[in-house]
């Protein structure tokens, strides 16, 4: 049994909430960077250019890339063989969270009811999905979601008869009423099947593959090249003010469903993908 | 009124802004902003709404004012602000249209407006200014000076003056019913 105390869990949540509200990762800077060289229009590529420069700037004096840091949803693989202990882990995490929003001067984007919003004060609760694995090993991924691409995610049930060409249209009318609110160039996360919240769930999760990779389905990996390709024929452009590149990536993530659903939820991302992992071995 | 063409050309505008300041400017025009502009957001919009609503007076005058849709990050120490990049226009619509009538001249924020929005504009003579979403830490560089103006208990959403100098904006709604996204899909889109 690997023990981890939750005082070292909690350090680190903070030390990554900090690090994915300042430091892009290097395969969205990347993403970026050739989406600059892509890019047709003179208006675009001076929004791309400056997105570089906000990321470095953010990172070079430790400051958020965007304002709003987002509510912190976190990911957690617990392996079988691993223990929290001096505390449970949610509490553990909730905590790293208040430390970090507080320490890294970062936004307290919370509110306790949804009707009556009164900011909790310290960006917590935190949203976390725990996923119990085989191993001795604890990962946990801190995503800062913000609230300008969230607002513009959807979700529908479609029929089965509906098919894949209503799953395209669905996607592509997304990011179309989306627009320049979502901060294009956006990364589309795509859950197809599975129930009503693990399709939500799923096309979340596809926000956090690395940029550049492609789903292991033939099939699934194709319909990720489609989408991207409709998408980035809509004309919008980096920060809608019209060009080639409106998305810097598509994802597809799937799961299996009930025979009378098929689920499709659109999980949008702004430009500033603001995630961070730690890993006990 | 007769309508002048467009440009792209950088226009360089100094807040409090004229009615001839708003008429010269076109959609899809680059624009630098230098002078005051006050933050307001989803709850200090509410909260005005409710003020006149009452038949109070707003914590500002609106007249020839640009509001900015910000709620900035803490400012961390030797800093003013934080990062301050705009959020989405259209969660404001609602409370938009009786500023504008009561003189508020600009906004800034990203995304598109709502028809009454679009209207409003026109009618009293306003523009909607689009900023560099999730450039916060860039744009947070030509704001030289915070100053809190009312509802400090909202946090980040409070009303703040802002000073900045030469910030950066595209007009995206301007008096005459342009609207630069519209504009710019219709070039760029491939069917």
């Amino acid at each position: 049994m690997k023990e981890v105390p939750a005082t070292e869990i909690a350090a680190k949540v903070a030390e990554l909430c900090i690090r994915a509200c300042t430091v892009l990762p290097p395969d969205v800077v990347a993403a970026i960077e050739s989406a600059r060289e892509r890019e047709e229009s003179q208006l675009g590529r001076d929004v791309l250019s400056r997105l570089l420069e906000n990321a470095r700037l953010a990172a070079d004096e430790s400051i958020p890339m965007c304002q709003d840091t987002g509510l912190a949803v976190v990911f957690v693989e617990m392996g079988e063989g691993v223990k929290a202990t001096g505390g449970h882990l949610p509490d553990a995490i909730a905590g790293g969270v208040r430390q970090g929003y507080e320490t890294g001067y970062l936004r307290k984007s919370v509110v306790h009811s949804p009707l009556k919003r009164c900011n909790t004060g310290d960006n917590t609760p935190p949203v976390i999905y725990t996923e119990i694995v085989p191993g001795e090993t604890l990962k946990i991924t801190v995503a800062a979601k913000g609230a300008g691409s969230e607002n513009m995610s959807r979700l529908k049930m479609m029929a089965p008869a509906d098919g894949e060409a209503a799953v395209k249209q669905f996607v592509r009318e997304t990011v179309e009423r989306a627009g320049a609110s979502a901060c294009p160039p956006v990364i589309v996360g795509v859950g197809l099947g599975g129930s009503f919240e693990q399709c939500a769930l799923i096309a979340k999760k596809a926000l956090l593959r690395p940029l550049h990779d492609s789903n292991s389905d033939p099939a699934a990996a194709k319909l990720e090249a489609d989408l991207l390709d409709a998408i980035n024929s809509t004309g919008i452009g980096p920060m809608g003010v019209g060009g080639r590149i409106t998305a810097l990536a598509l994802k597809v993530e799937t799961a299996p469903c009930h025979i009378a659903s098929m689920p499709v939820a659109v999980n949008l991302q702004c430009h500033a993908a603001r995630h961070a992992e730690y890993t006990w071995e | 009124m007769s309508v002048p063409e467009p440009s792209e050309t950088l226009v360089r505008l100094t807040t409090p802004l004229s009615d001839e300041d708003v008429q010269a400017l076109r959609a899809g025009q680059p624009a630098l902003i230098t002078g005051v502009v006050y933050t307001a957001r989803d709850a200090a919009h509410q909260r005005m709404t409710e003020a006149l609503e009452r038949g109070e007076e707003l914590p500002f005058d609106l007249r020839g004012q640009v509001i900015y849709y910000v709620g900035p990050t803490p400012a961390p120490p030797g800093r003013v602000i934080g990062a301050a990049g705009p959020t989405s226009g259209s969660r404001m619509d609602g409370y938009t249209p009786a500023l504008i009538e009561r003189g508020l001249k600009g906004m800034i924020g990203k995304g598109p407006r709502s028809e009454e929005v679009r209207e409003a504009l026109k009618e009293h003579r306003a523009v909607y200014f689009g900023g560099l979403g999730g450039a916060g830490a860039l744009l947070a560089r030509q704001i030289t000076a915070v100053e809190m103006v009312a509802y400090e208990d909202l946090g980040t959403e409070a009303i703040r003056r802002l000073e900045v100098d030469q910030f950066p904006v595209v007009v995206i709604n301007d008096c005459y019913g342009g609207d630069a996204y519209a504009d710019a899909r219709a070039r760029w889109q491939r069917v």
